[in-house]
């Protein structure tokens, strides 16, 4: 184990399996001059072919990703940031998307897509979209979004590895975040969740950059005497029902919290997944944390106020626990 | 019709007689099956097309890449594609190309270097831009085609690819089937200026050809094909065609206003590039008029058995309807 940011463990990712894989070339604009950190180093280390700056253009880029791949080769195309893909949206909806799907199975398509999702940065409406639950409902991409630095560089070394094509999505402004990280070549496989607080009372499913509120919430409800299992899924697509399921039947309690805006939430399917295959279980109404149904604003306190934190979040898990309580 | 065409050995112009036909012959089943009744969804043809699919693929192996449109029939028969699957796949049927998963705008066989035919016009642009740098990559001289039409040359992506196509030199030909509509709009009440000057900017070069010349498109396409080849960078070929059936058959039970004059159909029907190459090949006693009618007796033949698999295959098992989203679901 050493310890290491996110970024740099991603970074690490992509060395290791570049170097593993000769297949494997990765394109996206400016990844040379790397804003986020993750692509630094490698147009030095594996040269122009593999490595590709492009212009801007992602209406083309998303679609070259889905052509090479066809063609043999193992993309990685860098979208930048979460709101660029609505511009390369075609290609992926339309094409990384259905193409296996509409042949038959005839062409496999290994892309792992690259964006930086979410807010909290100040980067105000067009840089801080959370887009998981757009790109989860098209039924076609698989979605991944690490809450650590390990599980960043396990899952992007399975995203790349995957024959499919898979969007992996770094929480905006987390890339500095230090964990520890294993030493040895090691990959955390698609559709697994991690509990990553184990407690008796209330679960609170966490997704993506929500992982980090929440566990600080844990913190905060264990000192008023309240145990929370914290459970973060890593990727939505495909998803681990099981473990979520599991420990809802365990505690009887469901908060669900997500970067995303309300209306159609990642956290509204696993709350009507609960809903429907864990009911018998339910002591209380499952509590959704989400962003009201707004664009991400700029100023600071604006921004805070829409994001949900680890206060919101203890709010919520305390309100599921006086269901039925008092009158 | 070109005179250099002669260079090319009479078997091989028989070829390029034969497989416009089958295309012709295929289509023509097509819309009396739909006439019929019998074919689920939308259907187009492309009749009249047939010498551009033709006179381009002539010059591809199974491992050029292509990329196709809704109007894909002849691109799918051109690059050596399966008749009968064709049909079986327009069908709706098991056996059909992509299972039944696909049907006539997506009809695509990856084992011929076809990486889908699209409903999204101009989808295929960015596919083909993807594919051809593929081929880059690999070094063995590979090439890319993408097939696409006027109304999908007023995409922005085709700018974007002609940008990347020639800043990275892609193996890259671009095929514009001009056959002067857009859907129901004429093509000059939608379109600024001539498509093939598109690639000038970019420093590609724009080659306009008579689309209904099969021998004028092969010619074209030899030179791009093999500058492509040979990495000197992309083209884009304007063939200037006409789409003589509608856009879509059965258009005339839901279009209310006529978008062009009868007139102008027939004078191009005068035009039609099959007929036109017949002459040709006769006038220049490359073949003689029984040659060619032992030609069309085998295409109907053909035409007839890939008819009889494709009504006999079983319909899809709804059970399986999931079909193949992902290589590992899990
Ligand atoms: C992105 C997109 N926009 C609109 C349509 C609807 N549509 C289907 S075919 C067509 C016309 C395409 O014209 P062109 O590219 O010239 O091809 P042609 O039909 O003439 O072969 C349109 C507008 C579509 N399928 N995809």
């Amino acid at each position: 184990m050493a310890r290491k940011r996110l970024i740099q463990a991603m970074n690490e990712a992509l060395f290791e399996e570049m170097e593993r894989d000769p297949a494997i070339i990765l394109f996206g604009e400016d990844v040379k001059a790397s804003l986020f950190g993750d692509t630094k180093g490698l147009w030095k280390r594996f040269g122009p072919d593999r490595v590709r700056d492009t212009p801007i253009c992602e209406a083309l880029i998303s679609g070259m990703a889905v052509g090479a791949a066809a063609a043999g080769r193992r993309v990685i195309c860098h979208m930048m940031f979460g709101n660029f893909v609505y511009t390369g949206m075609d290609a992926i909806a339309n094409q990384a998307a259905k193409l296996r799907y509409m042949t038959n199975g005839q062409i496999k398509l290994p892309i792992t897509f690259l964006a930086v999702s979410g807010g909290g940065r100040s980067a105000a409406a067009q840089h801080s979209d959370a887009i998981h639950p757009v790109l989860a409902n098209l039924g076609g991409i698989k979605v991944v979004m690490p809450s650590s630095p390990a599980d960043a560089k396990g899952l992007l070394k399975a995203a790349i590895r995957d024959d499919d094509p898979v969007f992996f999505l770094q929480a905006a402004g987390r890339g500095g975040e230090p964990g520890e990280v294993p030493e040895e070549d090691y990959v955390i496989p698609l559709g697994e969740a991690a509990v990553v607080r184990p407690g008796r009372e209330v679960t609170v499913v966490a997704i993506g950059s929500m992982v980090r509120p929440a566990l600080r919430c844990a913190d905060i409800l264990a000192r008023e005497g309240i145990e929370v299992e914290v459970v973060d899924p890593r990727t939505l697509v495909p998803l681990d029902r099981e473990t979520i399921l599991g420990s809802v039947r365990k505690t009887g309690r469901l908060v669900v919290v997500d970067e995303a805006r309300d209306t159609c939430s990642f956290a509204s399917h696993i709350a009507a997944l609960a809903a429907e295959q864990a009911f018998d279980a339910l002591r209380a109404p499952i509590r959704r944390v989400t962003v009201p149904d707004c664009a991400i604003p700029f100023a600071p306190v604006l921004e805070r106020a829409v994001l949900p934190d680890a206060e919101r979040i203890a709010q919520a898990v305390r309100d599921t626990l006086a269901f039925g309580r008092s009158a | 019709m070109s005179v250099t065409g002669t260079n090319l050995p009479r078997h091989e112009l028989l070829a390029l007689y034969e497989r416009m036909l089958l295309i012709r012959r295929a289509e023509e089943q097509l819309a009396q099956d739909c006439a019929a009744g019998k074919l689920p969804g939308p259907v187009h043809l492309y009749v009249g097309q047939e010498a551009i699919a033709v006179g381009v693929c002539a010059h591809l192996e199974d491992r050029d890449w292509i990329t196709s449109t809704h109007r894909g029939h002849g691109h799918f028969l051109a690059k050596g594609g399966d008749l009968g699957r064709m049909l079986a796949e327009i069908y709706g049927r098991a056996a059909g190309i992509c299972g039944g998963f696909g049907g006539s705008m997506h009809v695509a066989d990856f084992s011929k270097g076809i990486i889908g035919a699209n409903g999204v016009v101009g989808g295929g642009i960015a596919l083909a831009t993807g594919a051809a740098l593929a081929a880059q990559l690999d070094g063995d001289g590979k090439v890319a085609v993408c097939f696409f039409g006027d109304g999908a040359a007023n995409q922005g992506v085709l700018a974007e690819a002609l940008n990347v196509g020639a800043l990275w030199k892609l193996p890259l030909v671009l095929v514009c089937e001009n056959n002067g509509f857009s859907e129901f709009s004429p093509t000059a009440t939608v379109t600024s200026g001539r498509i093939v000057e598109r690639a000038r900017p970019f420093g590609v070069p724009g080659v306009e050809v008579d689309g209904n010349d099969v021998l004028a498109v092969w010619q074209a396409a030899n030179v791009a094909v093999r500058r492509a080849r040979e990495g000197g960078g992309p083209t884009l070929i304007e063939a200037r065609t006409y789409r003589t059936r509608g856009h879509v058959e059965y258009e005339t039970t839901f279009i209310t206003e006529p978008y062009r004059e009868e007139a102008e159909v027939q004078a191009w029907r005068a035009r039609d590039p099959i007929p036109r190459f017949a002459s040709w090949l006769l006038n220049h006693e490359l073949a003689s008029s029984q040659e060619l009618e032992a030609i069309a007796q085998a295409v109907a033949q053909q035409v007839a058995e890939a008819v009889r698999f494709a009504e006999s295959a079983p319909e899809p098992d709804p059970a399986l309807a999931r079909g193949s989203m992902f290589v590992n679901p899990r």
